[in-house]
């Protein structure tokens, strides 16, 4: 079987020519940001925390059904601004050049049941430095869910659109399991591995500080609103959460996004990893209200091929980066919101079964490179094999893991070329 | 239960509420120079002083412990939204009715901090302060016969002690380029015309550099006066080298607005014995090239590492970091310190000296 490789018009001097064009893209915007851009992400901090106070203020008295509604609109909101446009991408450091310490990545702490300190290993050094590399990145399927066809069928992966439902409900809980590597630290003895265990406990303390704010002290300080107001807190975790994984799935699932073999990554270009994020990473299109509620993610291309860029210049980078797209005839994944998270669960339902991929012509017209585009090839026209002397021995011996290996075991490495 | 007890149940109450982030936060919004914040300051007015100075004043926080005339205060100033930490010294009085501070800056060719806050800093806008520090002031009993020897900006700690304490016989040499770059040079001149002050001014333009070693020449009895100098480097080593000479130094006190730096390129072009290297901040997780003369202090602020910092010319240790890996060279002294457990180093006065790993 094969799939087309969309980069295989590419030489490899137009890949590196590709890289430094994405480098003074990049070097415009740092040699421009300053003062604006630090009173933009003032302003968003402080107008998120006004939110919030007022949400929860009105939330006090979440027994009158249109206070309950007004509150539980604000908080959610107010949840996600903290999550998107201000904690990831603090986070990411896209705010460290201001050098105030109040807004920092290593002193900045989210409401989010994960650390911020696990997350921005787990999130920052491994899905950002291997995105789309399948058994590398975990963020792809997070470890539970098939999804590309040269995955090996499981039949526990019949209940993947189940459990990513589940999944999207209790978002952060499905992070910070995920930013503890629990699929595979709670096998045998790496249980008892004493930094995963002060790992663990970590997590614990702040999952506590979390529930007893939104669960316990909230709802107590309302009242004869408890119920109601914690009713309502539940309620504005699960939106966020929801919005958050259906804005994430968008970035990297989407049909037409490309996955990659572990060996591609090997001696790795900056002009060759700049491509990998290209044809690794979706946008959404939509309002300016829209790249606003997903911390400009809808911007996941630029987002991946600069993550410390501030976000708020995402929009006028895109403008440059599509450009280079059509020069460089490769495919620029976007489409709206409802689209895109359209695209990614058929694609997590499709998968569930033992399918295998469609001949070429079927569902790959007009898309002829959908699925895995380096599957079997022998490496012509593939940057990533182009170096010579390298082995390239049967594919196999790649030592490619799948995403589910981590949950179900590392036996279940295959070959890509079957 | 105690008061405070009770405040501070209080207060871990309230931190249950707004985790993950902190009650002041929440206060910042509406309250940033309250009594428990983080030390902050306004700038209220900025008044011209000359063409390329200007004197600031600040509304400092509840939290601002008062200073003694003479010292400098570090102020933190967001400048292209970048911030930046400087020292000036303090100009107004101790006993100020409104209780706020002056300080008065002149802008340096090239100086991104000075000239913001000359040419650009707007009434209303909120600085980083710490509490006032340096050693540059009078003792507590007033001497009967004091020399001021002072140039160019070097004028401002002293002025800050002229407004403050009186001295029955106080006799002053200022230098500066010509007598419109004076600072301060009407109050000084109403000073002189109440017979508060008497006053010699060196226009190098015309009367070019002051010869301390003929400073006997405007002041007879300088060695029997109790000194405090400030000005550029040049001038206080001569005044230290003059005063020691005549047995003398421990009436001289002195003010640097910059570390005595005696490493610097080796000036055959070659670089050996000052070569740099890649500095890594492992707790942030950036690593950057560093030549061998930069202080890491800010090669790290550079790179967007929160580095601490205090009188960045290595006397308050305060930008104390723990050197992990590899060596540095003290500016100062041209000595290198090779990481070892416990190593801390002074990153305002060392510098790469080959690849090195500091705890940032």
């Amino acid at each position: 079987m094969t799939a087309i490789d969309p980069t295989a018009h590419l030489t490899a001097e137009q890949i590196e020519e590709l890289g430094r064009e994405l480098d003074a893209i990049r070097d415009e915007v740092i040699a421009d940001r300053g003062e604006k851009d630090a009173a933009y992400i003032r302003k968003v901090i402080s107008a998120q925390r006004k939110l919030e106070l007022a949400s929860r203020g009105v939330l006090l008295f979440s027994l009158f059904p249109p206070a309950w509604l007004i509150g539980t609109a604000g908080l959610s909101v107010a949840k996600i601004m903290d999550n998107m446009e201000i904690g990831h991408n603090v986070l990411h450091g896209q705010w460290d050049w201001m050098r105030d310490p109040k807004i920092h990545s290593t002193t900045w702490e989210w409401d989010h049941v994960s650390p911020s300190e696990q997350w921005k290993h787990s999130h920052n050094e491994l899905h950002h430095a291997y995105t789309n590399v399948i058994g590398k990145d975990n963020d792809l399927g997070y470890g539970i869910m098939r999804v590309d066809e040269d995955q090996k069928w499981h039949p526990l992966h019949l209940g993947q659109p189940l459990w990513n439902f589940v999944n999207a409900c209790f978002f952060e809980y499905g992070i910070a399991a995920y930013d503890l590597e629990l699929g595979k630290n709670l096998q045998g003895r790496r249980r008892k591995d004493p930094e995963f265990r002060a790992r663990a406990r970590a997590v614990g303390r702040k999952i506590r500080k979390q529930v007893l704010k939104d669960y316990v002290i909230h709802p107590l300080l309302s009242g004869p609103s408890f119920a109601t107001t914690l009713a309502a807190t539940f309620t504005a975790n699960v939106v966020r959460n929801i919005w958050s994984h259906s804005v994430i799935m968008c970035g990297h699932f989407p049909e037409g996004v490309q996955v990659f073999e572990r060996r591609s990554v090997e001696g790795e270009t900056r002009g060759q990893w700049y491509l990998r994020q290209m044809m690794g990473s979706a946008n959404i299109s939509g309002s300016k209200a829209m790249h606003f509620m997903t911390g400009n993610l809808s911007h996941q291309i630029e987002h991946h091929l600069f993550p410390d860029l501030p976000s708020n210049r995402y929009a006028e980078v895109a403008v440059k980066v599509r450009a280079l797209f059509e020069k460089y005839e490769l495919e620029y994944v976007t489409g709206p919101l409802p689209k895109q998270v359209f695209s990614a669960w058929h694609k997590v339902f499709r998968l569930s079964l033992p399918t295998r991929r469609p001949e070429a012509g079927k569902t790959g017209a007009g898309k002829p490179w959908a699925g895995k585009p380096w599957a079997g090839k022998t490496g012509a026209g593939r940057p990533w094999a182009r170096k010579p002397g390298r082995a390239r021995g049967p594919v196999s011996a790649a030592g490619l893991s799948v995403g589910v290996a981590s949950v179900v075991g590392r036996g279940s490495d295959e070959s890509l070329s079957r | 239960m105690t008061s405070a007890a009770l405040r501070s149940r209080a207060w871990k109450l309230l931190e249950m509420v707004t985790t993950p982030l902190l009650p002041s936060d929440y206060l910042d919004l509406v309250s940033p120079l309250r009594a428990g914040a983080d030390l902050r300051g306004r700038i209220e007015a900025v008044h011209p002083e000359t063409a390329d100075a200007a004197t600031v004043v600040i509304r400092p926080g509840r939290s601002w412990r008062g200073h003694t005339a003479g010292q400098y205060v570090r102020i933190g100033v967001d400048v292209d939204g970048r911030r930046l930490w400087r020292s000036y010294s303090i100009t107004s009085p101790t006993n100020r009715r409104d209780g706020r501070i002056t300080i008065t800056v002149k802008a340096v060719p090239g100086g991104k901090v000075s000239n913001h806050l000359v040419h650009r800093a707007a009434p209303g806008t909120l600085v980083q302060l710490d509490q006032p520090a340096g050693d540059f002031v009078l003792p507590r009993v007033t001497p009967a016969k004091v020399l001021y020897l002072t140039a160019g900006s070097g004028i401002t700690p002293v002025m800050g002690m002229l407004r403050d304490t009186e001295v029955d016989d106080v006799v002053m040499v200022h230098c500066a380029p010509r007598p419109r770059a004076v600072i301060f040079r009407n109050e000084l001149h109403d000073l002189v015309a109440d017979g508060r002050l008497r006053l010699t001014e060196v226009h190098t333009d015309t009367d070019g550099r002051l010869d301390v070693a003929r400073l006997g020449e405007l002041v007879p009895d300088w060695a029997e006066r109790e000194a405090w100098a400030c000005g550029p480097a040049g001038l206080l080593d001569a005044a230290e080298e003059h005063w020691a000479e005549h047995g003398v130094q421990e009436r001289l006190h002195t003010e640097r607005f910059r570390p005595r730096i005696t490493v610097a390129g080796s000036g055959d072009g070659s670089g050996a014995d000052t070569a740099g290297g890649e500095v890594t901040f492992s707790l942030t997780g950036k690593a950057v090239d560093a030549d061998g003369t930069t202080p890491l202090l800010d090669v790290g602020e550079e790179a967007g590492v929160l580095m601490p910092s205090g009188c960045r010319m290595g006397i308050c240790f305060g930008c104390v970091t723990p050197l992990r890996a590899g060596a540095v060279r003290d500016l100062r002294t041209g000595e290198i310190t090779e990481a070892e457990p416990g190593v801390l180093i002074q990153t305002c006065v060392s510098a790469a000296a080959g690849p090195c790993d500091i705890e940032r």
